[in-house]
């Protein structure tokens, strides 16, 4: 490795937004770094800021607080344009296959934006490209003239990730890019996501609900809960020894397709629903919920640290 | 065992702008009592449209059951009335659905939407049925039920509305519960509420329960056995040890490949079934995942195959289970 | 039928063949159209629509009388072979000032409506992509205006200037476009949150582009929808404001203005009211249940 500086560091990031006279904290002081080539995954129930970071970090939202650095730039500094030149680097995939190809325009207009806003090929060039990108996801090049209705799910989900492709990017972020799938399409596109990752040199940052599959494609793992990172660590390394209760908590509600294993599973069922955001619990949002909450839980937010080599965690249990 | 229910070749077409899409295309399965059954698929292989028919809550038209027979404790209820099937919706049969904010009515409280069904099914005076609705509230794990139950939906958190989803399903103690993806719309820590819930009181009220879900972790936590269902048909049906440890049909086969488990290390590479399933506004010939198929062969492509024993629990229509493509593959 | 061995060969299957599409392409301005084909009765009036157009334009070019020489000797005619809807008080002929006023009608319907569209666009589509404060100071505004009594405007406005077709569509598009501004803001608003706009802006697109090549192609439907019936409200308003004499002012002649004049004969010439009356409310009726049809063929909720 030629460069051991990470690809993409983020530290104290902050997003608020306002509602009304409140003021809503979907990503409150985050910190990690994605290493070149790796994949990141990011996990959390809904509410709990992994998308608002993912936006945050591409710069779809203005961060509220913190930095984002890039190969060594800091990007909440650029003006438009070099921010214009530095999309060109990092993409995104988004969740809803649906939501996320406009209707109106043909799939080789889709892909071809990209290349228009950037002024990377026209004419001729611009054609072959599109195909090119096409063929690359494994969509039929003939199908440039259709419209997204057309495809089925995981075909579009494939069309979005050609687009992103467009622009030849480093980085993506990957916004839940298959929850909205099914099963059988899911690997489809999951491995497809590695194969691309393997030819082109990719980094990752997949953001996901479910566990088992951001596991299967993450290096490393990180778990977020109500704005806050609460644990991060090499993936296999968090599935067998998770440090913060969340984390124990979430992997015990995982059900395995397994039933030997399921009769004889001893779940951690956690009591209540996830606070409101708006409004989250002092000390550790996370207190209401633990089953080995302490009073000083209530008081003390707890810092977010380094417990074992590459396994941060922020919890009182471990301070 | 007694079937509490019993579904032959059900045909459930939809009539759409493009023609005449076949959504379901000759179903049979049946429900024993106490027992809780998965209905499994990908989306658009007809298991939700299965469900629907069950309880007659097809929109007709564009929807029409075009044949076949659905006995619910050995009555067809296929041809009853709108009338004939209030009093078995709500009382006999209970549903789930999948976002519980769309189906729970907005305007009246949780409490009202079970006293309703308590007073019609039951004809328990208003003030029973109110604290009969708090118990219900409280047996499905909502806390302070007697204030809750004068709350409207708006007022539950997304884990809460699916409990007193649950809650008014349950209200006439129903023989046969059916839920819709009822854990899809919610986290993985609500999801592990609900389901324990659910098996809880599956115990306790002997409720039989056809569960809809994609989730194969759901299915093998939950349910005794198991129907996959494939362009509108049933493809195998077994137990979940059948069916996870034993599958015959190469689409079961490559669904349990398809994903990843929490469990084991990453080594294993996933293996995608490949393509899209088939348009229902032209179903295919032949056996619905023949273009999908590894296995295809000619016949897959000429004959759709019938449902055939595998063993005293398990079938599967597949032209693999053939004795000349058995003797094929032996030599 | 008799399975043999050879039916239990293996085929190999092309990858390719199972992600084929094989439904026909069609873009959804192509499948709107298809759908709107198929609804007979918004075709009808439709075509009516087209006719009634062609018959304005050639009518009183192609025929031998026109809508200002009065001929007293022939006042108050029945219909007849030479003046097919009779004649009016002065003894013209009714035939070509119905088609003269269908002119005056969709001019003023055509052109309120593409002022308002213009207008309603570029208002709600300003208030509805940029939000926050800008949005609530336009929409405000829109909505004072939106409060003055209407016929207070017109009257008011046919003071100050000339009566004629530009004062009524100066009168009817003063407070006409909101309704179009509502409508285009409310989609602008929901529609750029929708994920394939954040999908533009992160490849870095502009303001511009995400407004002309994502926002209004995709709220075209509800826009035509609007137009569809900001159309007739147009031309019906017209002729209700010429009927009560704030219109276009004579010789000219106006459904509204005939209608007007038809009532005070109505007991003893009762055409000089029935052919004005009737092509209004066969008008309006037909942009109707044309603007129904258009609805039904752009709503995406009936979309299979």
């Amino acid at each position: 490795m030629a460069n051991q500086e990470p690809l993409l560091q983020v530290r104290n990031l902050k997003k608020f937004f306002k509602v009304g006279d409140n003021t809503l904290k979907a990503v409150n002081d985050i910190t990690f770094d994605i290493k070149r080539g790796e994949t990141l995954g990011i996990v959390g129930e809904s509410g709990c800021g992994k998308s608002t970071a993912g936006r945050t970090i591409l710069r779809l939202y203005e961060p509220t607080g913190g930095e984002v650095i890039f190969d060594g730039q800091n990007i909440t500094k650029l003006n438009p344009q070099e921010m214009k030149a530095m999309r060109r680097n990092m993409q995104m995939i988004f969740q809803d296959p649906y939501a996320s190809l406009n209707p109106r325009m043909t799939v080789g207009d889709i892909i071809g934006e990209a290349l228009d806003i950037h002024g990377l090929a026209t004419g001729k060039k611009r054609k072959e490209r599109i195909q090119e990108l096409l063929s690359l996801v494994s969509l039929n090049p003939e199908h440039m003239n259709r419209f997204p209705h057309e495809f089925s799910g995981g075909q579009r989900q494939r069309i979005g990730i050609a687009r992103a492709l467009a622009v030849e990017p480093k980085f993506i972020v990957c916004d839940e890019p298959i929850s909205a799938l099914d099963v059988s399409v899911q690997a489809q596109v999951v491995n497809l996501l590695e194969q691309l990752q393997e030819k082109m040199g990719l980094t990752y940052m997949f953001i996901a609900h479910d566990l088992s599959m951001v596991k299967y494609i993450s290096d490393r793992v990180g778990v977020m809960y109500l704005g806050k990172m609460v644990e991060l660590a090499e993936s296999n390394k968090l599935y067998e020894k998770p440090l913060h209760p969340y984390t124990q908590a979430l992997l015990s509600a995982i059900p395995i397709p397994d039933p030997e294993v399921e009769r004889k599973r001893e779940r951690i069922v956690l009591e209540g629903d996830v606070p409101s955001p708006m409004n989250p619990p002092s000390g550790c949002h996370f207190r209401t919920r633990c089953p080995k909450a302490m009073p000083e839980c209530a008081e003390r937010e707890p810092v977010w640290k380094e417990v074992e080599p590459g396994h941060f965690t922020a919890c009182h249990l471990y301070s | 065992m007694e079937r509490i229910l019993e579904v032959n070749d059900l045909h459930v077409s939809f009539h759409t702008y493009a023609g005449e899409v076949k959504a379901v295309r000759g179903v049979n399965f049946y429900v024993n009592k106490g027992e809780a059954v998965a209905i499994v698929g990908e989306s658009g292989c007809g298991k939700s449209v299965t469900a629907q028919s069950l309880m007659k809550l097809i929109p007709m038209p564009p929807g029409e059951i075009k044949q076949g027979e659905i006995l619910f404790q050995g009555e067809n209820i296929v041809n009853k009335t709108n009338k004939e099937m209030e009093a078995i919706r709500g009382k006999d049969i209970g549903m789930i659905f999948q976002d519980p904010m769309t189906s729970l009515n907005p305007t009246m409280t949780v409490g009202n939407q079970i006293v309703e069904g308590l007073v019609k099914h039951q004809k328990m005076s208003r003030s029973a049925a109110h604290s009969r609705a708090i118990e219900l509230l409280e047996m499905v794990g909502i806390p302070q039920p007697d204030k809750r139950v004068d709350q409207y939906p708006h007022q539950f958190s997304g884990g809460m509305r699916q409990r007193a989803m649950i809650a008014i399903a349950l209200a006439c103690s129903p023989k046969l519960l059916i839920a819709d993806e009822p854990t899809t719309a919610l986290d993985v820590t609500i999801q592990a509420q609900i389901l324990e819930l659910m098996k809880e009181l599956q115990k306790k009220m002997d409720t039989s329960i056809i569960l809809i879900t994609h989730d194969l972790g759901v299915v093998a936590e939950v349910c005794d056995r198991v129907i996959v269902m494939y362009a509108g048909k049933v493809i195998e049906t077994g137990t979940v040890d059948d069916i996870f440890y034993n599958p015959q049909h190469p689409y079961t086969k490559g669904l349990l490949r398809s994903v990843p488990r929490l469990d084991l290390n990453k080594d294993e590479p996933l293996t995608p079934i490949f393509g899209t399933p088939p348009d229902l506004l032209r179903p295919p010939v032949g056996c619905g995942f023949t273009a999908r198929c590894e296995s295809a062969m000619r016949v897959c492509q000429e004959i759709d195959p019938e449902l055939t024993e595998v063993s005293k629990t398990q079938q599967t229509a597949c032209w693999l289970q053939h004795p000349l493509a058995k003797s094929r593959i032996g030599s | 039928m008799q399975l043999t061995k050879e039916h239990f060969e293996p085929i190999s299957m092309d990858l390719r063949e199972a992600e084929d599409i094989k439904r026909p392409s069609l873009s959804f301005w192509a499948d709107a159209w298809r759908r709107l084909k198929m609804n007979k009765v918004a075709m009808a009036s439709l075509v009516f629509l087209i006719l009634l157009g062609l018959c304005a334009i050639f009518v009183p070019l192609i025929s031998s009388h026109d809508y200002y020489t009065t001929e007293l000797t022939n006042k108050n005619k029945p219909p007849s072979a030479e003046h097919w809807f009779g004649t009016d008080d002065l003894g013209r002929d009714m035939f070509v000032r119905i088609w003269h006023g269908a002119r005056i009608s969709l001019e003023v319907g055509f052109a309120a409506g593409l002022i308002d569209l213009i207008i309603g666009v570029i208002w709600g589509g300003i208030a509805g992509f940029f939000g926050g404060r800008i949005d609530e100071y336009m929409m405000r505004f829109a909505d004072i205006l939106y409060a003055v009594p209407y016929l207070l405007v017109v009257i008011l406005l046919l003071v100050v200037l000339q009566p004629g077709v530009g004062t009524i569509i100066i009168a009817l598009t003063i407070t006409g476009w909101i309704g179009m501004a509502r409508i285009v803001r409310g989609q602008v608003l929901q529609l750029k949150a929708q994920e394939f706009v954040l999908a533009a802006r992160s490849l870095g697109a502009d303001n511009g582009r995400i407004i002309f090549k994502h926002l209004i192609p995709n709220a075209l439907g509800p826009i035509l929808v609007t137009l569809s019936l900001t159309v007739p409200q147009a031309i019906f308003t017209e002729s209700f404001l010429s009927f009560l004499g704030l219109g276009v002012s004579a010789p000219v002649a106006s459904w509204g203005t005939m209608a007007s004049e038809g009532l005070s004969a109505l007991r003893y010439y009762p055409w000089r009211l029935m052919f004005p009356a009737i092509f209004i409310s066969v008008t309006m009726l037909a942009f109707n249940l044309l603007g129904d049809g258009i609805r039904d063929a752009v709503d995406p909720r009936l979309r299979k």
